[in-house]
């Protein structure tokens, strides 16, 4: 009898063909979230395309002739502090200095929009359990990852279109490589988020550890800019704001600058796409401790601090941080180029070589203060998260009425303002290394326009959950008023729209009690309404 | 003695949808009463507008003797709510959200926490997002038995759990009777319903269509006859009340009316009975009446 020998064939590789199926339904994915983002991303990308396209012209209103231009460049380029600001300058031309002065804001912008978008298809999905049923699916492992990456990617390829078409009539070449610049900005911090999808197993905190990486990156390249001239830091080149001015758009572009951005969005993207193929749906790679088994937490107002107290320590540091790097820049403000008399003229017109230092902190002051008035929307809006999620329904059905509910959260959000500012005027200080009490006091004279924003969320919520998240348009319009109005120069009533435009400007202006008194009575008003129309309305039923 | 519950022609709209439309619903205090009716009838509406979380649009509800909007707070320390769906804080173990949850209400049973707990076979040092379906329905659960408090309104509580632990909800209900404390509790498990409550009340479109005991609904139904008779039968399709009546030869296949019975069975014993089987009507069929009613009156609107 004769054996029969087993074919000596090795396991069968099952994996060919795996690579494309990991894939599949990428497409209608891609249309699901550009669907659900019809609004979102067009007014993002319509918003920043508009802010960068009217520059030539603004900047032409005000600075109408080259030999005022070309002054202008030089004055920006000497001073350090502006240079933390804006960057520096590479050229005279109506272009370089549109790319001067709004490159690094638009490339932040495109950030932000770009790690919304990410993480609202990936890890948002996810842990609202969406996800799962997407995934029964004829859906591929990577697909979701890929559908919110084109998603990003549609968005910032028509930033840059926008961009490129609005400016090309300052040159082209210049247009191009300014809106490839912040698309690119928008990829990095788009890929980034990515990762930071797959490593936390809560949406909020992948949007914040991105924003806060984005945030080192603006102060990285400030830091940077505040000490060289030519853009050629150490500090720079580690920022990816910063390879967008190392760009040099309008000024002898330096086209290999694009290849960094590609380099890091490779390699974000190849890292984001291994993790997102070796874990499971819903899962993370930071894993999940047990907690105790029981709770000490007893009522409405403790349950809300534990809600948001890593919020406000994330925002705590994060000030301190920012206030210490802008407070060390600001030592440069008054370097001025010594034989450059006019300028000195002016500066000295205007109060002297202190005052050139006031008024950078006290633009300092006003920025941290825009950036705040962010974080009390999010921390209004945690009312918002709670009722819509349902989390709310079993504590309110409990021995706790809507107002102190509420009031838990509003402490944190009105306090926990009071508290960053503080924080970001001790950075200042530490960082300036001087005058603590006028930089304090300027930091909380911010408070009632943080507060008004603040309590405009509150009302909105208090009307209606749907419209409440219009609180952050609120808040972005402020940014973009306080940030680019005045250089765009915009008609005053527009610029005082923005609550932050009646506070005086401190340090060095005039301290004026009126506007912040009535900004206090205002945002006290409109909590009050928001309260009384919260308790008044339905809760939101799932 | 005051009514646990007490609503009357209550009317509430989400912009035009009808979701009540003149609902009645009373609970008398120390009973189980059912709540049940169709997906989209208006039961978790009624609850909600209970709880003081909506604002009817009118009519008038009563919970304990009190108004359920104006005296929320007051109330809620005698009532716990456990939601068909329940949705934890991520980072938060369920052992703290039981504790929350009863610090919010009257306070907390210790050692019947601990018992729960146990029974549930719930691990409570799970964070939020790490349970399932039913271990956050458990947690929910665990802190309203174990909460001190006068009324349960449980909005379809056991969604998610096992056999076996709905049989431990169901001693729980049961303990918590004998405890004297009045339940309100939506469902869609008719054996549950039938083995738990005392009083039942079927809405549908914000409506409410029957109430009653279980014993009172029967009436409202059909029985069903099997017969084996000695000869053909004879004037059962003239009599009142008799339905799907199916006659092959000597056998004898029908539903009657429960109030039509006896006329059926006269007639039936006048040409001998043979055998006999007469099955009593069910919760299902009760149940299903109305919902097909309910399916068949929206085939005709459309």
């Amino acid at each position: 009898m004769t054996a029969t020998v087993t074919s000596p064939a090795g396991p069968t590789t099952t994996v060919r063909g795996r690579g494309s199926r990991q894939l599949a339904g990428t497409w209608p994915l891609l249309k699901l979230a550009l669907r659900r983002d019809r609004v979102v991303i067009p007014l993002w990308v319509g918003v920043v395309a508009l802010m960068v396209v009217s520059m030539p012209g603004s900047l032409k209103s005000v600075y109408s002739t080259a030999a005022e231009r070309t002054e202008l460049a030089h004055q920006m380029l000497t001073n350090s502090s502006l240079r933390a600001m804006y960057g520096p300058v590479f050229g005279d031309s109506l272009g370089a200095l549109a790319a001067w002065r709004i490159g690094a804001y638009a490339g932040v912008f495109a950030g932000i929009m770009s790690l919304v978008v990410v993480v609202r298809h990936t890890r948002d999905e996810e842990e609202s359990g969406r996800q799962e049923m997407v995934s029964a699916g004829m859906v591929g492992r990577r697909a979701p990852l890929t559908a919110a990456l084109l998603a990003a990617l549609v968005a910032n390829a028509a930033l840059a279109l926008l961009i490129t078409a609005g400016l090309a009539g300052q040159g082209s070449s210049g247009a191009l490589a300014l809106g490839l610049g912040t698309a690119g900005v928008g990829m990095v911090f788009a890929t980034m988020a990515a990762i930071a999808a797959q490593l936390t197993e809560s949406a909020r905190l992948a949007k914040g550890l991105t924003g806060g990486l984005l945030g080192a990156a603006f102060v990285l390249r400030a830091a940077g800019d505040s000490s060289v001239s030519d853009g050629s830091s150490v500090l720079t080149w580690l920022s990816p704001v910063g390879w967008l001015e190392n760009l040099r758009a309008f000024a002898d572009e330096r086209w290999w600058v694009l290849l960094l951005f590609a380099a890091a969005v490779t390699l974000q993207a190849a890292t984001a796409y291994e993790l997102a193929g070796r874990r499971d749906v819903g899962m993370s790679f930071l894993p999940t401790r047990p907690g105790p088994a029981a709770g000490r937490l007893g009522t409405a107002g403790a349950l809300a601090w534990r809600l948001q107290r890593g919020s406000v320590l994330g925002w705590s540091l994060g000030f301190f941080a920012a206030g210490a790097a802008f407070g060390g820049v600001t030592k440069g403000a008054t370097d001025l180029v010594g034989d450059n008399e006019r300028t000195r003229e002016i500066i000295e017109r205007m109060g002297g070589q202190s005052g050139i230092t006031d008024a950078f902190l006290a633009t300092m002051v006003g920025m941290l203060g825009m950036v705040a008035a962010l974080y009390v929307v999010q921390s209004v809006l945690r009312l918002h998260a709670e009722e819509t999620s349902q989390r709310a329904e079993p504590v309110l059905a409990g021995a706790v009425s809507r107002l102190r509910w509420a009031a838990g959260h509003l402490l944190i959000a009105f306090g926990g303002a009071v508290l960053i500012m503080l924080l970001g005027g001790l950075g200042l200080t530490a960082g300036y290394g001087r005058s603590p009490g006028t930089i304090l006091g300027a930091c909380l004279v911010q408070l009632p326009a943080i507060w008004t924003i603040g309590a405009l969320a509150v009302l909105l919520y208090g009307v209606s959950p749907q419209v409440a998240p219009a609180a952050w348009a609120v808040a972005g319009s402020a940014l973009l008023l306080g940030w680019i109005g005045p250089a765009l120069d915009l008609p005053d009533p527009v610029l005082d729209l923005s609550p932050f435009g009646h506070l005086p400007k401190l340090p060095g202006g005039e301290m004026t009690w009126t506007p912040v008194v009535l900004l206090t009575a205002i945002a006290a008003a409109l909590t009050a309404a928001g309260l009384t129309a919260l308790r008044r309305r339905d809760l939101t039923t799932g | 003695m005051t009514k646990a519950i007490s609503v009357s022609g209550l009317h509430k709209s989400f912009g035009g949808t009808h979701a009540l439309d003149g609902l009645d619903l009373d609970v008398e205090t120390g009973e189980v009463h059912g709540f049940l009716g169709p997906n989209g009838a208006g039961k978790s509406t009624t609850i909600r507008v209970l709880l003081g979380l909506l604002r009817a649009d009118s009519g008038t509800a009563r919970l304990l003797g009190r108004d359920p909007w104006a005296d929320a707070v007051e109330l809620h320390r005698r009532v716990a709510y456990v939601p068909g769906d329940v949705t934890l804080w991520r980072n938060l173990s369920g052992g703290e959200v039981i504790d929350l949850y009863g610090r919010l209400r009257g306070g907390l049973d210790e050692a019947r926490r601990a018992d729960l707990i146990e029974r549930f076979e719930l691990d409570p040092t799970k964070k939020g997002r790490t349970y399932s379906k039913g271990n956050r329905q458990k947690v929910a659960l665990v802190a309203a038995f174990a909460s001190d408090v006068d009324l349960l309104i449980l909005d379809e509580p056991t969604s998610g759990l096992d056999p076996l632990m709905e049989e431990i909800f169901q001693r729980c209900v049961e303990e918590e009777r004998d405890r004297g404390r009045t339940i309100l509790l939506s469902s869609h498990i008719l054996s549950e319903v039938e083995e738990l409550c005392d009083r039942v009340s079927i809405i549908r479109k914000g409506v409410t269509v029957e109430t009653g005991s279980l014993a009172d609904l029967r009436h409202l139904t059909r029985t069903s006859v099997t017969a084996e008779l000695a000869g053909p039968p004879d004037g059962l399709a003239a009599l009142p009340g008799v339905h799907h009546l199916d006659i092959q030869g000597a056998r004898v296949r029908l539903q009657v009316e429960s109030d039509q019975l006896n006329a059926v069975l006269r007639s039936l014993t006048e040409s001998g009975v043979r055998s006999l089987t007469s099955t009593p009507p069910t919760l299902e069929e009760l149940f299903l009446r109305h919902y097909q009613e309910d399916v068949h009156a929206e085939a005709v609107s459309r």
